[in-house]
């Protein structure tokens, strides 16, 4: 240490800290509000029973939301149910099993993946993939909830897979050198030491998978087909659906401010925002409960 | 003894396994922008001006006006960003307001990149009157960037040790001193890899440009920070989908140059991580 | 330490790097911050009396001619900075209307609504036709159906026609692709084809329908699906879609689209594309569109639209 006095410029430089770090509650909450304001009236134009309903036709005044809210659900839900055990598996893998060799190109190649922009995959899958789902899945057409979700999960995966890495990576070398002295092998040191003691990582990497994932636009707006169709047949894994982002994507630069449409789209952006922060909620809750008991983060 | 190993053998088979579904497509992809696109990259290609409809002549303004938006957003991004990261991890104690904070952090992660653009849109166009302009583009996606700074940043001030600050401290001196001279030095590598990857995305977002600066022709460069641009991802989207007849050396050279801007700021944070990880003190 | 020697490296290239960035930034703004202060200047052109910038936003139908004719006109008038940017029609008579473009394109006319919320900002819309448009209806090369009549379209369209058997081809599901509901023509087809132009039918299309965010989508989509059929304007069909000939109903001849049956009437789905001002353009884009007009509508063919007939005046307000 240089100076043994406290300067004053130090404890101007802790308050500016302390703002900056309030400015993230800020910045959520002037999103929520400013949503709040173009969106409520939406509301209270039309009955929620009509604002719930299966025909989406906003140029033509029906805006029933359903269709669109449960088209994104799907298409999440699904992209994270294959992305989350596949970038568990490869961090584990990368991490724990791949010699370092392997390591070395590994690492950078996912993190190329990372790197590729959604209009890429997106073109991607356009061209390539929904094609093939067509042909080998004998759906109608490739633009299907089931080609949107692999997307999806291709572009959640570069998160998850970070996130839970950098998990494993923050378990401390003894952990595993005690697993293994217990005459353990790698496989069960890594199954039942190494990855419990890193499981809220693995959390937070589900959920910002998630995040990644139901707030994806351009890719989903180019592979699902935007059908407002309601997904609650058998079939409607590979048929066409329609998420709440691509609506607003696409319908959003045409509305004139204080229309109805206008307030509706960013209704469908209240509603955006509050699923996301009931998910982000719960997870929030495990995390803090672990954090709380101590132990590893 | 040997069912244990079998079981483990079978298992790492598994995980080679996942980790090939995930690879496999990567090179695919990669490989095929690049083989297709890297007849189309020449000087004119990279410094020249969109000509015919965009079929011919380069995409400088598009490449200059990524450049721009990135580093528009990395000055906003980065000072709040690691500010609330040093504050979460050196200053709040575990009340409900620093839960709320986190909370609010996961939050923005969380908030879809259109519903940024519907924020930047009425923000930093309409309210605050920049008009569509590099100013609103780059501060919509300033704001959305700063989960992954702050989050990258924090994890990395919480993997120093806490004997290094107990140390700075009994030494004597305030909580920043200890911070400025000790702590923020040594998660320096792990924080300068967060703000890479958040702008490395930031990059190549096209939803919270698409009404806050993006423009489908503007054949001139920006000279202000309130002018409109293109940019690589919203050019590479409307010559894949908007225009009939682009040659796909035009497209693919594009997405060449969009990936190999977005892969320099990927091995930079990567080898900065893989450099310091290894000397790391602790 | 290694970090220490990174840290200070880095603190110099940061600061480099800002203090490039701010010089950049306060240059430029200061050579050229002529757009300055309230980006709230409605219009925007002809300011500094040197260069005028004309922002031309709307429909995606027409971005393409947009672009072509900026980049002629540009070619000639070096005073003139014309961007050109899509996302439909309904784009470009809303930013019209919010006031933040000067021109705005759209492949169908203002409705009711948005000509009252003109009238409540301050401005009356001035409509000029540039150029007339074909609505081609494509579907994959091998499907061996050749031509449907209006009805045909509209049933199948709205869900009541389901397989191609049903209209003399294969025994396949159709599948429908349309452009999104932005589009000038989406609204146009539904209103002329769908409800067959009749203001009584409330017909829409069904949602299994899949609204495609552009052109490109909807020929990627029908080049390799044989249960695809769409629709979209003449200059977007790609030579690897088949066009079908439409018959305005039962008994009448089929037509295919084309420059000439556009202008002689045949072609049942043929419309006019449209540049709407705010109020009656003066000074830059006043000559701009009269160059439009007139020089201009050579170029028209070219890019697979239909030129006016006889080179004709832009009509008055609605």
């Amino acid at each position: 240490m240089k100076r043994s006095r406290p300067r004053w410029s130090d404890f101007a430089v802790e308050a500016l800290i302390r703002v900056l770090g309030f400015s993230t509650v800020g910045f959520v909450l002037l999103i929520f509000a400013f949503l709040l304001r173009e969106g409520l009236p939406v509301f209270f134009k039309l009955p929620a029973a009509a604002l719930l309903g299966k025909l989406w036709y906003p140029t033509f005044g029906k805006f029933g939301g359903l269709p669109l809210i449960l088209g994104s659900l799907l298409v999440t839900l699904l992209a994270v149910l294959i992305a989350l055990p596949l970038g568990v598996a490869t961090a584990v893998f990368v991490r724990e099993v791949a010699p370092r060799w392997a390591r070395e190109f590994l690492k950078p190649l996912i993190e190329v993946l990372a790197g590729i922009p959604s209009v890429v995959l997106g073109f991607f899958g356009m061209t390539m993939v929904a094609p093939l789902v067509r042909q080998w899945l004998g759906a109608p057409t490739g633009l299907t909830a089931f080609t949107g979700a692999l997307v999806l999960a291709y572009m959640s995966l570069p998160t998850i897979i970070s996130v839970a890495e950098d998990a494993l990576d923050a378990v401390p070398r003894s952990y595993r050198d005690a697993g293994l002295a217990m005459g353990a092998t790698r496989w069960q040191t890594t199954w039942r030491v190494v990855v419990p003691a890193g499981r809220s990582g693995v959390i937070i990497a589900g959920m910002l998978g998630m995040g990644r994932a139901i707030g994806e636009t351009m890719a989903v707006m180019m592979v699902t087909g935007n059908a407002a169709r309601l997904p609650l047949d058998a079939a409607a894994l590979f048929k066409p659906v329609r998420t709440m982002t691509a609506t607003i994507a696409a319908e959003m630069g045409e509305v004139a401010r204080g229309g109805i449409h206008y307030h509706a789209l960013f209704g469908i952006g209240i509603v955006l925002f509050v699923l996301t922060f009931l998910i982000n909620l719960a997870a929030a809750r495990v995390i803090f409960r672990r954090r709380r008991k101590g132990g590893l983060r | 003894m040997t069912a244990r190993l079998v079981v483990q053998r079978l298992g790492f088979l598994l995980l080679g396994l996942a980790a090939l579904i995930v690879i496999a497509p990567i090179l695919v992809v990669v490989a095929g922008i690049v083989v297709r696109g890297i007849g189309a990259i020449s000087w004119e290609f990279l410094a020249g001006m969109p000509r015919s409809g965009m079929k011919e002549g380069g995409i400088l303004p598009a490449i200059v006006g990524t450049l721009l938006l990135t580093l528009g957003t990395a000055v906003v991004a980065v000072p709040v960003g690691v500010g609330g990261a040093v504050y979460l991890s050196e200053y709040a104690r575990d009340t409900a307001f620093t839960r709320a904070i986190r909370l609010a952090i996961v939050n923005l992660a969380g908030i879809p990149s259109i519903v940024y653009g519907l924020f930047g849109l009425g923000m930093f166009v309409l309210f605050l009157r920049f008009g569509t302009s590099i100013l609103a583009g780059s501060l919509t996606l300033a704001i959305m960037t700063l989960p992954v700074v702050i989050s990258t940043s924090e994890e990395a001030l919480r993997a120093v040790p806490t004997e290094f600050r107990t140390v700075a401290a009994s030494l004597g001196g305030t909580r920043w001193q200890g911070i400025r001279t000790v702590v923020l030095p040594q998660a320096l590598p792990g924080i300068i890899t967060g703000v890479l990857l958040g702008l490395l995305r930031a990059a190549g977002e096209t939803a919270p440009i698409l009404f806050t600066v993006a423009a489908f022709y503007l054949p001139q460069l920006p000279h202000s920070p309130l002018d409109q641009t293109m940019a690589l991802p919203y050019h590479l989207y409307v010559i894949s989908t908007q225009v009939p007849g682009m040659p796909p050396g035009v497209q693919n050279g594009t997405a060449f140059v969009l990936l190999a801007l977005v892969l320099l700021l990927n091995f930079a944070a990567a080898w900065i991580r893989r450099h310091f990880r290894r000397r790391r003190p602790w | 330490m290694g970090t220490v020697r990174l840290l200070r490296s880095v603190r110099r290239l940061a600061l480099a790097a800002l203090s490039m960035a701010a010089l950049g930034l306060a240059g430029c703004a200061a050579a050229g911050g002529r757009e300055g202060a309230a980006g709230s200047a409605a219009h925007k052109a002809a300011v500094s009396g040197q260069v005028s910038t004309i922002k031309n936003i709307g429909s995606d139908t027409l971005v393409n001619l947009a672009l072509a004719w900026a980049e002629a006109y540009m070619a000639g008038h070096s005073e003139v900075h014309i961007s050109v940017t899509g996302g439909g029609s309904g784009t470009g008579i809303a930013a019209l209307i919010n006031g933040t473009i000067q021109l705005a394109n759209a492949s169908r006319a203002m409705s009711a609504e948005e000509v009252e919320s003109a009238r409540r900002n301050g401005f009356e819309p001035v409509q000029h036709a540039v150029a007339l448009d074909a609505i081609a209806v494509v579907v994959n090369p091998a499907n061996p159906v050749n031509g449907l009549t209006l009805r045909q379209i509209a049933e199948i369209y709205t869900g009541r026609i389901r397989r191609w058997s049903e209209v003399g081809g294969e025994d396949r599901p159709i599948v429908l692709l349309s452009r999104e509901s932005n589009s000038g023509t989406y609204v146009y087809f539904i209103e002329r084809v769908i409800r067959l132009g009749r203001k009584d039918n409330y017909d829409l299309p069904s949602p299994e329908t899949l609204l495609m965010p552009s052109s490109e989508g909807i020929s990627a989509e029908v080049r390799q699906n044989p249960n695809a059929i769409g629709y979209d304007g003449l200059g977007y069909v790609t030579m690897d879609q088949k066009v079908l000939a439409v018959a305005a109903a039962e008994g009448e001849p089929y037509v295919r689209p084309d420059a000439a049956t556009v202008l002689d009437g045949s072609y049942p789905i043929a419309r006019p594309l449209f540049m709407y001002t705010a109020g009656r353009p003066g000074g830059a884009i006043a000559a701009y569109l009269s160059w439009i007009l007139g020089e201009g509508q050579g170029r028209v063919q070219e890019i697979g639209f239909v030129p006016l007939p006889g080179g004709a005046e832009g009509r008055g307000a609605r």
